[in-house]
């Protein structure tokens, strides 16, 4: 039993890599899908991860699969992205989501357009569905190090941003610099999802942001709550998937994503909050 | 303590270059209980927001002082609509909210800032309430609750926006009985309402606004069979075709 738990990990050094990266990624993204869900901005992180693509495949066109070039390009392209959003949110009164799904259908087409110009099918499947068994020193580096940078840098945003979600009007009337820290926190985001895109490529980078967040609202009925019970379900999942991914030689990414699926999918049924069976199993009432 | 100098001036405040304020001038002394009525769409929303500074004016001028010279502290209590109630947080985090002009973003709160908050939720008769969600507010015991984040916020100018909407007569008394201790401890407070029953029995100063100042001053005059006729008729559209207004402009 114990063996199947751990040994690929201690057998095979990709393995740790993989699991090392997962990790650090299921510590620093899941908060953020919490605030992106409790925002109504789901869509965002979709339009994000997108959004990064032809950044990425720009990248790839100057310099090939090298980490570094690919970054560079996705910040670039995921920032514009960002700030393009934030306008559109602003000139349609925050009924953007048509213009947002326009927005990422066309980042994603002109993303695989580029790669297509110079690469093979292989290339073009390692930026759509990334390649977590492949993460090298590089990669491992920047997943590492965007978790290093978004963990305190949200610990200091956490209550202006949570502020804000709740009572806007509120913070504005309070001078809480809104605009400032939502700026912060959506780079925080594209961080997040280029360090998603090396293991999980671009089509997958917000599952483990968006299914933990999602799947955690049946846990915790208060905001740090949901954070730790979002961070424990990825870090869960990234741990399972990995390991169902290389006792059944299932592709990585999608393993991992499944995973983290069916923990929302369990959350809905099991969790104490608005699950399910909770609603089913009708406990008798209380006196006062 | 006494509260702060309300003083408006020529104020025109617009939606789409539409007038919702036209050319108001009023002054709320210190201390004073004002009472705003007026038909829907008669600009007292936006006349709370305009002082509270969300909605920039296009004329005139808002001016808020203290009797002795020093920084006022301003709170505004909007209607609920803009609030999101099923966000996860706790009744306690939302009342040290209050805080939010001395603490910020990163200091944390002393126990004294709690036992603060404490009393805050207690005064407002939600005691014992700190730990629990708001989502499992109903809406009148989620307007205590803002008026526990104003208690804590202990501002001079306190403006609120239909304080009393959708609760019922126990909780109306018992915010009433807050907003008395306020005036009593010489803050200015400034409350749009829709109840002239209340406003009669409770406010001493009254605005009756309809775009423009109807009638200001102490509650029975302004509150003339007259004068209420006048606000009736004011036209609730905007006349489309309006020509740029030629009226007093601003000293």
């Amino acid at each position: 039993m114990l063996e199947a738990l751990l040994g690929p990990f201690v057998e095979f050094g990709f393995m740790r890599r993989a699991l090392v990266g997962c990790v650090a990624l299921a510590v620093a993204a899941p908060p953020l899908g919490v605030l992106l869900m409790l925002r109504r901005t789901s869509l965002t992180a979709e339009v994000l991860a997108h959004g990064v693509t032809p950044g990425i495949a720009a990248g790839f066109l100057v310099a090939g699969l090298s980490v570094p070039a690919m970054s560079l390009g996705g910040l670039v392209a995921g920032l514009l992205v960002a700030l393009g959003a934030g306008a559109l949110s602003r000139a349609t009164g925050g009924r953007e989501d048509a213009a947002l799904t326009a927005l990422y259908l066309i980042a994603l087409a002109l993303g695989v357009t580029l790669v297509s110009l110079r690469g093979d099918t292989g290339d073009l499947t390692h930026l759509l569905f990334g390649q977590v068994l492949g993460v090298d020193d590089a990669a491992l580096l920047l997943m590492a190090g965007v978790a290093t940078i978004t963990l305190p840098a949200l610990a200091l945003a956490w209550r202006p941003l949570a502020l804000e979600t709740f009572d806007p009007a509120f913070a504005r009337a309070e001078g809480a610099q809104g605009a400032l820290w939502h700026m912060l926190f959506l780079t925080l985001v594209v961080l997040n999802v280029l360090a998603a895109f090396q293991a999980m490529g671009t089509l997958m980078a917000v599952g483990l942001m968006m299914l933990p967040a999602v799947a955690a609202r049946h846990w915790a009925r208060e905001l740090s709550g949901l954070a730790y019970a979002a961070v424990a379900i990825a870090a869960a999942s990234a741990f399972a998937g990995l390991l169902a991914s290389y006792h059944l030689d299932l592709p990585s990414g999608p393993a991992i994503v499944l995973t983290a699926g069916l923990a929302w999918a369990v959350s809905v049924v099991a969790g104490p909050v608005d699950g399910l069976a909770a609603r089913l199993l009708r406990r008798p009432h209380l006196a006062g | 303590m006494r509260g702060p100098e309300l003083r408006i001036e020529h104020l025109t405040a617009t939606h789409r270059r539409h007038p919702a304020v036209h050319h108001l001038t009023a002054r709320f002394a210190p201390g004073s209980l004002t009472a705003i009525v007026g038909p829907n769409g008669a600009g007292k929303t936006t006349l709370l927001r305009a002082v509270a500074g969300l909605h920039r004016p296009d004329e005139g001028r808002i001016a808020v002082t203290h009797p002795e010279g020093r920084p006022c502290r301003l709170a505004l209590l909007p209607q609920q609509a803009g609030m999101d109630r099923t966000f996860p947080i706790l009744c306690r985090d939302v009342v040290l909210q209050g805080l939010w002009s001395r603490l910020g973003p990163f200091r944390g709160a002393s126990a004294e800032d709690r036992a603060r908050a404490s009393a805050a939720l207690e005064a407002v008769g939600l005691g014992g309430f700190g730990q629990r969600p708001v989502a499992d507010m109903s809406a009148g015991q989620f307007q205590r609750l803002l008026f526990a984040r104003l208690l804590v916020q202990d501002a001079d100018l306190i403006l609120l926006d239909e304080p009393f909407n959708a609760v019922d007569a126990r909780t109306a008394a018992d915010l009433l009985a807050v907003l008395k201790r306020w005036h009593g401890e010489g803050r200015t407070v400034v409350a749009v309402l829709h109840d002239l029953d209340l406003v009669r029995a409770e406010f001493p100063d009254c605005l009756l606004l309809a775009r423009e100042k109807v009638a200001f001053g102490p509650t029975a005059e302004v509150l003339s069979a007259a004068n209420r006729l006048k606000a009736r008729m004011m036209a609730e559209a905007w006349d489309e075709d309006a020509a740029i207004c030629a009226g007093p402009k601003a000293a």
